[in-house]
């Protein structure tokens, strides 16, 4: 046959396509649920590291359900949907929505008489989604830890952002400033703390050449964490109403 | 016996090797070595600059980057020599696209299943391959014209030609802008204490474009035939 004609290369190009596109789509297929498993164990490990334990992506699930006592859905009114679990819950697509129909997840987790309240993060940095987690403590206003991870972003600039050294810098960070407004933590490269001695700055050092990673993730930190005030300042109250009803009752005794 | 074993031998290897030329005879070596000084893809055939500026901060991804390259360029050119009399010669650059997308896109997926930690390190790197220039352009130079054998050796040589470079740009952006070698500090903290500062302008890509232009003039003028006449 002609290897010039018309009709040879329109047969080599669907054979060709033919046997590439149901290769990629078996393998694909195949492996999926291998890769799902990965995925979803590597997002326990995640959440888990915030809060200080690190353990390998096998040993997560088993960890996972004994520190992580519940799973909530909020609305963007602080109430909480429990029709949806909260860990199935897609970020990206979720930020789609509109903002009335979008639920918020947030992760409680109770270590040795200690809670935490972990808040899944997503923004964008230079090339790509970036996201994370940031676990706060029974205050909620003080940063136990903190996870990042991206798609995309400059291998040794804007990717080391998934560093240790990096992520260790966010801790005791305070996200609520002295007049009780949310302020984040700002990723700053003006920031005279170079080693982070500072907790009350709300900054942490930048990254040498990721300017735009760097404020992709302060943005996304302030950004998330706005939709959950409303939360923290019901949990808040409540826990004052608890302290007063505990009080009232101990002077009841006393009496 | 051995004498009957004999053909058969040959005739498997005359699938990769038609002229009974040794494996790696004087020919055949040249193809991995060439790449290395007198035919580098990136000083002398000016190919795969892009991904040189952008993974050359650290020693590590760029050793990765290299050993992933070797990989796909090794596979893809087989692929392409072996069905170099078939395809058509106006779709020849939409079948190799489609050779190296589909490779990265399977191993990806593979790595994704199996090994999901090397993934991770990797999956920004597995793209980038589709994009390098190199494995384009030694399936069309090369790939399409010749034996399998032969493909393979060029496909390896120009893959390690081209981690050569990007692993000494690398060393220096490394050693210079963040004074560590492969993620260990090797300049030790009593220097910083002196007033030693590290050059942040190493890790930005303009002075990895100079960094290989330095290389380039170091090689031409200890090798002098490559110099251009005008």
């Amino acid at each position: 046959m002609n290897r010039d004609s018309n009709s040879y290369t329109f047969l080599f190009a669907t054979i060709m396509v033919f046997i590439v596109a149901s290769t990629l789509a078996f393998t694909a297929s195949s492996l999926k649920k291998k890769q799902d498993e990965n995925v979803r164990k590597e997002q326990m490990q995640n959440i888990l590291s915030t809060i200080g334990i690190a353990i390998d992506r096998d040993g997560a699930e088993e960890l996972y359900d004994k520190y992580i006592t519940e799973q909530i859905s909020l609305r963007q009114d602080g109430t909480v949907d429990s029709k949806i679990n909260a860990f199935n819950i897609s970020l990206k697509k979720e930020t789609r929505k509109p903002l009335k129909e979008q639920r918020f997840p947030i992760y409680v987790a109770n270590v040795i008489d200690s809670k935490y309240y972990i808040v899944p993060l997503i923004g964008s940095g230079l090339w790509d989604v970036i996201w994370g987690y940031l676990a706060l403590e029974e205050d909620m206003r003080t940063i136990k830890g903190a996870v990042f991870d991206h798609k995309g972003e400059t291998a040794g600039l804007g990717a080391e952002i998934t560093q240790n050294w990096f992520q260790e810098s966010f801790k005791g960070e305070k996200i609520i400033n002295s007049d009780d407004i949310l302020v984040g933590i700002s990723v700053s490269k003006t920031n005279n703390d170079s080693k982070g001695l500072d907790k009350d700055d709300h900054e942490v050092d930048a990254i040498s050449g990721a300017t735009i990673t760097g404020d992709g993730v302060t943005d996304m930190i302030l950004g998330r964490l706005k939709y959950y005030m409303t939360y923290f300042d019901i949990i808040k109250k409540e826990v004052i109403k608890k302290d007063e009803i505990d009080s009232d009752n101990k002077i009841i005794a006393l009496k | 016996m051995s004498k009957a074993l004999k053909p058969v031998i040959k005739s498997s290897l005359f699938f990769i090797n038609k002229n009974n030329e040794p494996l790696f005879s004087k020919k055949n070596r040249a193809l991995l070595s060439d790449p290395m000084d007198d035919n580098n893809p990136i000083t002398v055939q000016v190919l795969g600059v892009c991904s040189a500026l952008a993974i050359t901060v650290q020693l590590k991804p760029a050793i990765v980057m290299t050993i992933s390259v070797m990989v796909v360029m090794g596979a893809s050119n087989v692929i392409i020599s072996l069905l170099r009399n078939l395809i058509p010669n106006r779709i020849r650059i939409i079948v190799q696209l489609v050779v190296v997308a589909s490779m990265v896109a399977l191993v990806d997926q593979v790595l994704k299943a199996f090994a999901y930690d090397v993934y991770k390190e990797l999956s920004i790197f597995i793209g980038l391959i589709i994009t390098n220039c190199i494995v384009m352009g030694r399936l069309e130079a090369f790939a399409l014209g010749n034996g399998v054998w032969k493909s393979f050796l060029d496909g390896i040589g120009n893959a390690a030609g081209y981690g050569f470079i990007l692993i000494i740009v690398a060393f220096f952006r490394e050693l210079l802008g963040s004074g560590k070698l492969y993620g260990y500090q090797v300049i030790p903290d009593l220097f910083y204490e002196m007033g030693y500062e590290n050059n942040g302008l190493m890790l930005l890509s303009p002075m990895a474009l100079i960094t290989v232009g330095i290389f380039i003039w170091i090689q031409r003028s200890r090798n002098r035939k490559l110099i251009e006449k005008n």
